[in-house]
């Protein structure tokens, strides 16, 4: 075989990469390079360039290799999936993180990888990726690296030592799902491995009053990744799974990510279009349950099939369903009661609670205040303001939903 | 306030040194607003509002305040006018001195964030601070030197097109970013230089004095092309985020057309392509790595272990009721295999779940404290739970302990009574009433069968007591410490019954 060329590989690598959907870069602890070394994070993220799939271009998101020992159906790596192979060597992908990070292409580097010959190796080689970057190049940048649950703990230890962030993808919502589709993966090894980073993030992290250490262990904390539409789980069982995550593992994020058609794939798993907008409204409903105090049974309450509207964003639909909640009043309504009304983000909120400490508001400051006050009329009243049977009427629906494009024949 | 400058309906020009000469303008505007002028009254110009007028101005001289008046206004507004003051928008620094006469007359201006003035100074400090962040993301450096070099020994330099005056605000970010490199930053607006130790700022640069190439280009528009998933083109997402006056600046850019184009056929063929024959690697892959797995699914029984050990394994994969799938682990009991006494609790909660190890949350702290109170040795107990999964309701970052149903109770029956017919205790104690439950095979209320000795199914002596988890949820202190002794009194009769 002729020695394959970085770029080569870089193509295989990354194009084998590009399922993870994250590529988030904030959040970990403030560094820079005025002392040596390459690099800084300072909070935000950043995002460097965007793909024409709308998705941010954020770190240098490649696997180490795609050949893999797993036999996951929806996977591109799969054992028994045709795909080009290919491996970096430690060296190239430091190398290349390097290049990239000179010339502000990245904030640094994702690594993943297949598992060739046993989890405790291909891990092993990801951990050394990050001592190198870290400690031979004083890399201050940002790296997250996808955690194989299989490994060693000690692994796990060392990992989160160089690492700003490391994930365990719990593959999707249910373990029958898993059981199903990634036979070789163990639900509970998953869920172990995300229980030791979540102690090791805690035990490291324990600030003092005096001190208020930044915590040492995977600054930016732990993610996970499942993914929708590749089995036939409801929406409302996959919210209850992303709220179990969050309140087992204190996850940053959990991504989710639209079962996407991939080259040779399984016939075991036939291909779709990948459902973008349910895995946008998903992603609306998480934010509910994270900034908007909805618990995870709440969103989907008194919907016939557990589904998420795809018409409408999950907060309209909500507000739609419990129109006896409304309408709730700006100038005297606590903070929790003016999340539930559709259309006012926590921004908007903060804004006119701070606003109403000197004026009462009127519709007009509220659309002054608001991205648009048309979907929050009906739900609102303000000095001057009632919507009157507004809030009752049968079309309220039709009037709210965003209007399809108008299609002609051509 | 002096009337002096509004009885003569005087005009005041400001000429100020720079386009973001924030201080020279803090100054004059300080004077003027001393001496009550109107904004009406006063125009601040820029040098390039100043070489478009026909008439170079020359600035006015400023009222002179007295010496005793001095006023003081929000920081809020200091920081955000001097954030807007790099906006591109040539009347700004007359909008600032506007806002700032009326946040002297209405000092909680800066809170209301429905004014029509406080909208248009929030859109001008968002919109500097967006085109600041797209500068610290579209930056693109190019290095020259010696190809051959190391990397170090180049200097990078980038050509960029920011909206408004924010070249050496930024300046900042990439001295600390990238310290250790020389690098130059040009743009129209001016540009910055940087040799590893000091900064210098020069002269509006053009784009032909930038490199034109960087060898390392195309292994990015290499990445950038095969991160691109063409089955979810979402090219309106992209835009909004990487409008196209970006573009001509973006190395990776131009093949953006291409693959939009291409994106919907490529699709479309893995949608249609037909399933392939595994290459013969995967056959040799399942049978080095996947032929001895147990097909151990834990959904009954299994065959009764010989050891504790092996019981302690066999748990692990556990799947007899629903309990199992949310929980993180299965929280197996711990402590010697011959121990002579044997404590049952009621689930391990969310400490315990997290480390597989159970009575070490602070219920199981309360427990440690107490038993040497009352002089058990705890490294010769034996602790386990009644149901070994945390049964919780999520809540934000939190699980709120949920008590199990007397089904989960009596399906991990089998796991209890496994450890107890190889551990043989002479007593096992129950703490609380779900223990108590679980080894008596009934309802149990703990309150009246306190302190008795019963008859497990098995026949073997249960004693009951409360759960530690109990003492730690009574709020009146005195009760609490009352409750506290109750329980130390119970392990001391534990210790007698035990001696005897």
């Amino acid at each position: 075989m002729t020695k394959m060329s970085v770029r080569d590989k870089l193509a295989i690598l990354s194009d084998a990469a590009k399922y993870d959907a994250s590529c988030a870069s904030s959040g970990s602890a403030k560094r820079d390079s005025r002392k040596g070394g390459i690099g800084s994070t300072e909070g935000m993220g950043i995002c460097h360039a965007y793909a024409p799939d709308g998705r941010c271009i954020s770190l240098l998101k490649i696997l180490l290799t795609n050949f893999c020992i797993y036999d996951c159906s929806y996977c591109i790596n799969r054992s028994s999936s045709n795909t080009r192979r290919a491996r970096f060597t430690i060296e190239e992908v430091v190398d290349l993180t390097l290049q990239f990070y000179k010339r502000n292409y990245i904030e640094g580097l994702f690594l993943s990888s297949g598992v060739i010959r046993s989890p405790d190796d291909t891990m092993g080689e990801m951990v050394e990726v990050a001592r190198r970057l870290r400690i031979d190049h004083g890399f201050k940048g940002y790296i997250h690296l996808k955690t194989i649950p299989e490994c060693d703990p000690v692994l796990l230890e060392q990992a989160g030592l160089y690492a700003d962030r490391l994930s365990i993808n719990v593959e999707l919502p249910t373990d029958s799902g898993v059981q199903r589709l990634a036979p070789e993966k163990k639900p509970q090894t998953i869920r172990r491995a995300m229980g030791t980073v979540r102690g090791a993030i805690e035990e490291r992290g324990e600030r003092t009053i005096k001190t208020k250490r930044k915590p040492r262990f995977a600054p930016a904390g732990q993610s996970t990744q499942m993914i929708v539409g590749a089995d036939p789980t409801p929406d409302a069982i996959i919210l209850k799974s992303s709220a179990q995550l969050y309140s087992s593992y204190h996850l940053r994020r959990v991504y989710y990510s639209a079962f996407s058609p991939i080259p040779d794939a399984s016939a075991a798993l036939p291909l779709m279009k990948p459902p973008l907008m349910r895995e946008h409204r998903l992603y609306q409903a998480d934010w509910l349950m994270r900034f908007y105090g909805f618990a995870n049974d709440e969103i989907l309450e008194g919907s016939s099939d557990g589904m998420l509207d795809l018409a409408i964003d999950p907060k309209l639909a909500w507000a739609l369903r419990n129109r006896h909640f409304f309408p709730i009043d700006v100038n005297r309504a606590d903070r929790e009661m003016l999340l539930r009304i559709p259309g006012l983000g926590t921004k908007a909120v903060a804004k006119i609670l701070q606003v109403r400490r000197y004026r009462t508001l009127r519709l007009e400051d509220v659309g002054a205040i608001v991205q648009s006050i048309q979907k929050i009329r009906p739900f609102i009243t303000a000095a001057g303001w009632s919507p009157g049977g507004l809030t009752e009427t049968e079309n309220l629906r039709v009037r709210l939903a965003p209007q399809p494009e108008q299609l002609s024949l051509f | 306030m002096s009337e002096k400058a509004r009885q003569f309906g005087e005009q005041f020009t400001v000429s100020l040194e720079s386009e973001t000469d924030f201080v020279g303008w803090r100054a004059a505007a300080r004077a003027l607003a001393l001496a009550g002028t109107p904004s009406s009254a006063v125009t601040f110009l820029t040098p390039s509002a100043t070489s478009q007028s026909l008439f170079a101005e020359a600035s006015s001289p400023l009222p002179r305040p007295d010496d005793d008046v001095t006023f003081s206004i929000s920081k809020v507004f200091v920081q955000k006018a001097e954030t807007a003051s790099h906006h591109s928008d040539p009347d700004r620094y007359n909008f600032l001195y506007h806002l700032l006469v009326r946040v002297l007359d209405e000092p909680n201006l800066m809170k209301i964030a429905s004014d029509s003035d406080i909208r248009r100074l929030e859109a001008m400090v968002k919109s500097v601070r967006r085109d600041a962040h797209k500068m610290h993301a579209f930056v693109r450096f190019r290095k020259i030197g010696d190809a051959d070099a190391t990397e170090d020994d180049g200097r990078y330099v980038a050509w960029f097109e920011p909206d408004h005056f924010i070249v050496e605000r930024e300046a900042g970010f990439f001295m600390r970013r990238f310290a250790q490199m020389n690098w130059s930053i040009l743009t129209p607006k001016g540009s910055i230089h940087w040799d590893r130790e000091t900064l210098s700022v020069g002269p509006p640069a053009k784009r032909s004095d930038a490199p034109a190439d960087d060898a390392t280009e195309e292994l990015w528009r290499t990445y950038f092309s095969n991160i691109f998933n063409p089955a979810r083109l979402k090219v309106k997402a992209m835009q909004a985020e990487m409008p196209k006056k970006y573009w001509k600046n973006m190395p990776e850019a131009a093949l953006i057309p291409d693959l939009i184009a291409g994106a919907e056929n490529r699709a479309k063929a893995m949608v249609a392509a037909m399933p392939t024959i595994p290459p013969p690697t995967h056959a040799a892959i399942r049978e080095r790595h996947w032929s001895a797995e147990m097909d151990d699914t834990g959904e009954t029984p299994p065959p009764p272990a010989d050891d504790l050990e092996s019981l302690r394994k066999q748990s692990e994969t556990c799947r007899l009721c629903p309990l199992h799938e949310p929980a993180t682990q299965t929280v197996f009991g711990e402590g010697p295999a011959n121990a002579r006494l044997v404590f049952v609790g009621e689930q391990p909660g969310d400490k315990e779940d997290i480390a597989g190890k159970p009575f070490i949350g602070p219920a199981g702290q309360l427990f440690d404290a107490t038993l040497e109170d009352a002089g058990i040795d705890r490294s010769t107990v034996y602790v386990t739970n009644a149901v070994k999964h945390f049964k919780f309701q999520p809540r934000g970052k939190f699980r709120l302990h949920q008590k199990p149903n007397g089904d989960e109770i009596q399906t991990c029956r089998w796991w209890l009574g496994q450890e107890l017919k190889l551990i043989d205790p002479d007593l096992t104690v129950a703490l609380g009433a779900t223990a108590a439950q679980s080894l008596l095979g009934r309802s149990v209320a703990v309150t009246k069968e306190r302190g008795q000795l019963l008859e497990s199914r098995e026949g073997q002596r249960v004693f009951i007591t409360v759960h530690p988890s109990f003492l730690l949820r009574i709020p009146d202190e005195k009760r609490k410490a009352e409750e506290r002794d109750r329980f130390r009194d119970d392990m001391i009769a534990v210790r007698e019954l035990m001696a005897a």
